[in-house]
């Protein structure tokens, strides 16, 4: 009815490789991004910001790093944390060493040392596989943690071993600090997750990707057919550290504003980055969207229907959450192992026959 | 002898005796990794779960005291009796069981063929139900555990006299004797055992024999009429109980708390070391491991590197293992086709 493609004539490749071929698609799409960039800064305070915004688009941001590879290329990591720690120490330490330069190359920057460290620690990637990475990724966990508490350079000798934001500013504009905007840390970040998604989509369905997904689906096989694994694999994740580093570096910078290393970036950071993108759906840009936007709306709407309404103390809740999470991960594998980008494919293929199902 | 030698041997004992312990969970995994195919990430919490619930029947707890009084607004939190010990553990082994029972049911049988990594997602998802099961049931506070067979029949606590008496004539003046944990010996015994009955369970019973045909091929034990359902049901139940005596050990040296499931995370290193496959490889893997850290942590970490190197040093040495060797020290060689 609302949903279709008949009467659309794609008379060129480049209109009919375009990410949203469909019209209606497309203009969701502008939609969506309109609201984001011309709507949403203008009607924002900080509850919504700091709560559901901020979260959402930083985790967004990782969940498309992890996605590329785990989803893509299928090297399971659950080093996550580590390398969003290692964006975030690389965003202070370039903070507070180049007080003047704009925040954005310090980010981008940030992430690419992160990518650095990334390829150093998927070099195992070459040699082992399945778990037996996931679980040499955990070293990357625990080692790198363990460096940014025990070596004083990386938060410049502060005695409370915490890292602190300082104001930092791009264009004139304050987004770092607690002087900040709401609609200025917001907007900040939205550039970042919206030219990652675009990035991330156009590698994944260009030649790396389908090296990747090569890769991915039977890694001999791709070798044979003239894949080589150490570029595919130390790209993947090269390219998946550099999001995990900026989205570190953000949540760092813009979000928190001051960390302790251990509680910000446990092994729990890992597990709920991996939980997203599961939930969310393997190897797929839009379901790190789905997955974050869940993840971080979920707690925020326990609370409210456990606490506020319900009346329960807060550490039932915070355990129920752990139930309700552990459970819907199982779920989710079993019912739907693509998880909710595939809920959404099975709904629009469902709509373009509506209301007539033959 | 010089000093700094015997203190090294004595970090060298207290690191076998902790390897034990890793070695302990790292038993359970074995075991439903053998027989299933599955890396049971919630090995850890399994045995948190079950020292929780082990505390809280001694104690007569009400189970989910806690969300029962908000929703209802009552105020009930014991059933006001201590149970036994040995009831206690008797119930708690029941209660593994039947937890056995549901992951099977309502989990794996729901997930047969599925690629081995989608298993190990969904036992990370386990994991994170049973924890937030464990803390609802019983409460998230730190308890003590003592498990005593009779009137003044308990898991010992503190070192051993005897060892430090035997041995302080080694060293000069200043040396005491080695100090050993009373209740690390306990548990090495009881691993000792514990693995003594497993291989005798395996290798003489007939359940034992099933389940090794279930190990070795699926399909085939299927077709000689081997029921996997209660073979996957048996393990999980058996690594539930080894899931119980390693919390009893871990809770009864260091407390029953969330911290415990983290040890489990020590396990993953063991195994990748001895092999994901080889019930001897857990236990040379856990030992290795165990000294290997503490000798490190003595010798390298606490002078020159600022201590609490044994956060890492275990992933980083299976890690530089695994690239040399990929199927650990035991384990099957790993043959790949296209």
């Amino acid at each position: 009815m609302f949903y279709r493609e008949a009467g659309e004539f794609r008379t060129t490749y480049k209109e009919d490789s375009q990410t949203f071929p469909i019209r209606f698609d497309r203009w969701r799409y502008y939609f969506v991004l309109f609201v984001a960039i011309c709507v949403i800064p203008f009607m924002v305070n900080d509850y919504w910001v700091n709560s559901i915004f901020l979260p959402f688009l930083i985790y967004a941001i990782a969940a498309i790093g992890l996605n590329i590879l785990v989803g893509y290329c299928g090297q399971v990591s659950l080093g996550t944390g580590g390398f969003m720690a290692v964006g975030a120490y690389a965003c202070y330490k370039l903070m507070t060493a180049f007080p003047d330069v704009s925040m954005f190359i310090h980010v981008i920057l940030a992430g690419v040392i992160t990518a650095g460290v990334g390829m150093l620690f998927g070099l195992p990637s070459l040699r082992i596989k399945g778990f037996y990475l996931a679980v040499a990724t955990l070293a990357a966990q625990f080692f790198l943690v363990w460096l940014f508490n025990r070596v004083p350079w990386f938060y410049n000798y502060s005695a409370s071993g915490q890292i602190n934001a300082p104001e930092r500013d791009t264009f004139g504009i304050l987004i770092t600090g607690p002087n900040t905007e709401a609609w200025a840390t917001y907007v900040f970040c939205l550039i970042f997750t919206v030219v990652s998604a675009i990035i991330a989509r156009n590698l994944t369905r260009g030649s790396v990707g389908r090296k990747w997904m090569a890769i991915r689906d039977m890694d001999i096989a791709a070798e044979i057919i003239g894949v080589n694994p150490l570029t595919a694999k130390l790209s993947a994740f090269a390219i998946s550290s550099f999001f995990v580093g900026i989205s570190g570096a953000l949540f760092f910078s813009v979000y928190l504003g001051a960390v302790e290393v251990g509680e910000a970036f446990g092994i729990n950071k890992s597990f709920l980055v991996l939980f997203m993108i599961i939930i969310g759906g393997l190897g797929s840009i839009f379901g790190s969207f789905a997955g974050a936007a869940f993840l971080v709306l979920l707690p925020v709407a326990l609370k409210v229907v456990g606490v506020d309404w319900l009346g329960w103390p807060t550490d039932i809740v915070a355990h129920l959450q752990l139930v309700i999470v552990g459970a819907l991960i199982i779920v989710f594998l079993i019912a739907e192992p693509h998880g909710i980008a595939q809920l959404w494919r099975v709904t629009k293929e469902k709509l373009r026959l509506w209301p007539f199902p033959h | 002898m010089s000093e700094a030698f015997l203190y090294t041997v004595e970090v060298f004992l207290n690191g076998l005796m902790a390897g034990v312990l890793y070695a302990l969970v790292a038993l359970g995994f074995v075991l439903i990794y053998k027989a299933s195919g599955i890396f049971n990430f919630a090995q850890g919490v399994m045995a948190l779960f079950a020292a929780m619930t082990l505390v809280g029947f001694q104690n007569g707890q009400v189970p989910f005291a806690h969300l029962i009084n908000a929703t209802f607004g009552l105020h009930v939190t014991n059933f006001g009796w201590n149970l036994h010990s040995v009831v206690a553990v008797f119930l708690t082994v029941l209660v593994m069981i039947l937890l056995a029972w549901a992951v099977q049911r309502f989990v794996f049988r729901h997930l047969v063929g599925q690629e081995p990594i989608i298993l190990f997602m969904a036992t990370i998802g386990l994991a994170y139900f049973l924890e937030g099961l464990a803390d609802l049931m019983w409460g998230s506070e730190i308890k003590t555990l003592d498990l005593c067979w009779s009137a003044g029949h308990c898991l010992p606590q503190g070192g051993n006299f005897w060892i430090e008496d035997m041995t302080a004539g080694l060293g000069g003046e200043g040396f005491y004797g080695f100090f050993i944990d009373s209740l690390d010996i306990v548990a090495a015994v009881v691993a000792m055992v514990l693995v003594a009955a497993l291989v005798a369970f395996a290798q003489y019973t007939k359940q034992g024999r099933a389940m090794r045909a279930v190990a070795d091929d699926h399909q085939a034990a299927l077709s000689v009429g081997v029921s996997l359902n209660f073979i996957w049901i048996l393990v999980w139940s058996l690594a539930g109980f080894v899931a119980l005596v390693a919390g009893i050990m871990w809770g009864a040296k260091s407390g029953v708390q969330f911290s415990l499931s983290l040890i489990a995370l020590k396990a993953l290193p063991v195994l990748m070391l001895g092999g994901f496959t080889s019930i001897p490889g857990a236990i040379v893997g856990g030992l290795i491991i165990g000294v290997g850290e503490k000798l490190f942590e003595f010798l390298i970490g606490a002078p020159f590197l600022g201590g609490a190197t044994e956060n890492w040093f275990a992933y980083m040495l299976a890690l530089l293992f695994l690239v040399f060797r990929p199927q650990g020290l035991f384990g099957e060689k790993i043959i790949e086709r296209v």
